[in-house]
């Protein structure tokens, strides 16, 4: 029985891919001396050498493009950026090339590349270094979008991930490195599918929709809900968002009549209005009551302790908002 | 700008050695002479609004694109611009599809989905034209990467503008392309003009890509972007260089654009005696008197040229002749399984097109 972190999930399931694949390379800053800022990547570079496991110059475009290319001439890259919020800095690679070249060449090239980074807030970093970017992503055609919320997604997902012919943008989240899952089969390839949500709870009353770091305080939130209130409520845990999910979704939806969405990123146009969106146009007659998104306000994130735990949705509040929501 | 604009053209001093064979030169001639003409339809095609959206068209700036593909093997990749056809058909790309593609047919080089600024030819190692400015450079390092690490020897030849000397990410390539020592050839076309403005009026240095290679330790050279035997030549070595593992270079060639920046430019802002004094220095011109001044019969000039014409003609009828995409190619190659579906099972409003018969 493994017992493993995020934190070393990370390089876990990156390793086990280099492994498989010798096309597969990883390039970022501080990734390969270092084993990385959050030590995600540590070990890397001793394995797999120099030639695969690069560290690079800040340079953010110069290490979207060098994937870029690389990937449309044989390779199996995996980007790092270190913090979501520097897509900003390379964001016509993400949003201009790597998505659309496919299309535009009418499937001359193809990109099988992987860009992880650390995603999400509750590290007091602030309004530049806390940002869920998801949203961003998920907004363009072209990209895959995956969050994974325990250690094992994470070895599970990159392997889907690097496997998949397409560019995924993998967001790590940064506030679950430190949390810990038993894993029995860590010895063996753990390999899951983009585009498959898992039903972490289940339950009769109500449907919670979660991605990343909200999935475990939805957990918690729907066992007080259980303990305190009466309610059984189902929770799913997301994983992908392109391509996303909709029949475990709307069907949970479809089956309990109520929807919450958990999510981290600001109120404005988040995903869970995508979710929300689709529940009420494609299974309104199941609904029984409006569904609710439960959301970071549409603010940039403080550092202060006590404004970011206030900001970011809390067991407390999901609890609340449910509760009230359901008349429980 | 260090290069003098005015009649009296300064020669450019590079590492040019060596001789050009004949067989090279008329092959020289006929790339230039096939852009040109090509080219040329395309505006009389744009005139006559069958072409689409916009051209931004390399007239006068053909010896580049034609010196460098001369010195490529073929499997070698270039990552060019917006203003792409020269390199096209300097690679090779069959002209029909070529013509069909700014014409948004079905029969063209990407089924119409492209058009002229987004040309990819992937059987030919040409990787895209960006439309972005500067993207390239960061784009073909990764190219250059990946042929290092598989051990192919393939060189990677990037092209961009003088306008994309100002932007962020050709100084983030340059530095990146040196320290990993990659095979890559970064050329840049200046002619002397960022879309509208002079690029000498905005930039700090007078060779916006040259002057600055030297600060990324980067081995770089000016030459005379009209001398189509002066850019096979220095691109010859440069590339040799490259693929033996002596890493990156950057080749500023001088040039000219007759045209404006697109088709929606007139090019006002230039000084008539500027653009007087380059349209002596046009490469078809002077290289057409350097071959005849070699000993080249002017009527087998004559004959290539006839060739090319006639070449262009059946290529112009063939793209005219092709089909408005199927419509069904809207939604076709978003990703790798052909597709372009983000969700697990279809929407609700796409099963109710599907049964009106509005989409797929």
């Amino acid at each position: 029985m493994t017992v493993l972190t995020y934190r070393k999930a990370v390089a876990h399931g990156i390793a086990q891919e280099m492994r498989r694949d010798e096309r597969v390379v990883f390039l970022g800053e501080d990734v390969a001396a270092a084993g990385g800022v959050f030590k995600t990547t540590a070990g890397l570079l001793e394995e797999f050498g120099p030639l695969r496991v690069r560290d690079t110059p800040i340079s953010e475009q110069a290490i979207l493009g060098a994937a870029m290319g690389a990937a449309m001439t044989g390779l199996r890259p995996i980007a790092e950026i270190m913090y979501s919020d520097f897509f900003a800095v390379c964001w016509d690679l993400v949003a201009n090339e790597i998505s659309k070249s496919r299309y535009m060449s009418d499937g001359q090239v193809s990109f099988p590349l992987v860009i992880q980074c650390g995603n999400g807030a509750g590290l007091r970093f602030g309004a530049q270094h806390s940002q869920s970017i998801e949203n961003w992503a998920m907004a363009i055609p072209g990209l895959k979008v995956v969050a994974p919320a325990t250690a094992r997604d994470v070895v599970g997902l990159m392997a889907a991930a690097v496997r998949d012919n397409d560019p995924v943008i993998f967001f790590n989240h940064k506030a679950l490195y430190s949390s810990k899952e038993e894993i029995p089969d860590l010895d063996g390839e753990i390999v899951e599918e983009l585009g498959r949500a898992v039903v972490r709870r289940e339950g009769e009353d109500a449907t919670i929709v979660a991605l990343a770091a909200m999935v475990p305080k939805a957990l918690e939130a729907a066992e007080r809900l259980h303990a305190e209130r009466g309610l059984d409520c189902a929770v799913i845990d997301v994983r992908s968002l392109v391509p996303l999910d909709t029949p475990t979704i709307l069907g949970h939806a479809s089956r309990t009549g109520r929807l919450f969405t958990v999510e981290e990123n600001p109120r404005l146009c988040g995903w869970g209005a995508e979710i929300v969106s689709l529940a009420t146009e494609e299974c309104w007659d199941a609904l029984t009551g409006a569904p609710v998104r439960i959301t970071t306000p549409h603010i940039p994130l403080p550092s202060a302790d006590a404004l970011e735990d206030l900001a970011i949705p809390s067991v407390e509040r999901i609890v609340t908002t449910i509760g009230a929501a359901m008349g429980a | 700008m260090s290069v003098d604009t005015s009649a009296a053209f300064a020669p450019l001093t590079g590492p040019v050695s060596g001789d050009v064979s004949e067989e090279t030169a008329l092959s020289l001639y006929r790339t230039m002479s096939t852009a040109r003409k090509f080219e040329k339809r395309a505006y009389d095609l744009f005139l006559q609004n069958l072409v689409k959206g916009t051209t931004h068209l390399g007239i006068g700036q053909e010896a580049v694109a034609a010196g460098v593909a001369a010195a490529m093997r073929p499997d070698d990749y270039s990552f060019i611009t917006y203003r792409g056809h020269n390199h096209l058909v300097a690679r090779g790309t069959p002209l029909a599809p070529l013509m069909a593609e700014l014409l948004g047919r079905d029969n063209g080089l990407m089924h119409g989905k492209g058009g002229s600024m987004h040309l990819i030819d992937a059987e030919r190692g040409i990787l895209g034209s960006y439309a972005i400015i500067g993207a390239q450079l960061v784009i073909a390092n990764g190219a250059a990467w990946s042929a290092q690490y598989r051990g192919t020897e393939q060189v990677t030849v990037c092209f961009f503008g003088d306008g994309a000397t100002n932007i962020g990410a050709f100084h983030e390539a340059l530095n990146f392309a040196v320290i990993w020592n990659l095979p890559v050839v970064f050329v840049c076309e200046n002619n002397l003009y960022m879309e509208y403005t002079r690029i000498d009026s905005v930039t700090a240095v007078q060779n916006p890509a040259a002057d600055r290679a030297s600060a990324y330790n980067l081995d770089s050279v000016v030459i005379d972007g009209n001398d189509p035997d002066e850019v096979y030549l220095t691109a010859s070595a440069a590339i040799a260089r490259a693929r033996a593992g002596g890493g990156p270079a950057l080749i500023e060639a001088v040039t000219y654009r007759h045209g404006g920046h697109s088709r929606a430019d007139p090019a006002k802002y230039r000084d008539p005696g500027e653009v007087r004094a380059w349209m002596e220095k046009d490469p078809m011109i002077t290289y057409r008197e350097r071959l005849i001044g070699r000993g080249f019969d002017p009527a087998e000039l004559d004959a290539v040229d006839a060739e090319i014409v006639t070449e262009i003609d059946a290529a112009t009828e063939e793209a005219k002749g092709g089909a408005w995409p199927d419509l069904s190619r809207l939604y076709t190659n978003v990703w790798s399984d052909g597709g372009h579906a983000w969700r697990t099972e279809p929407r609700a409003d796409q099963a109710a097109q599907q049964k009106e018969g509005l989409a797929p």
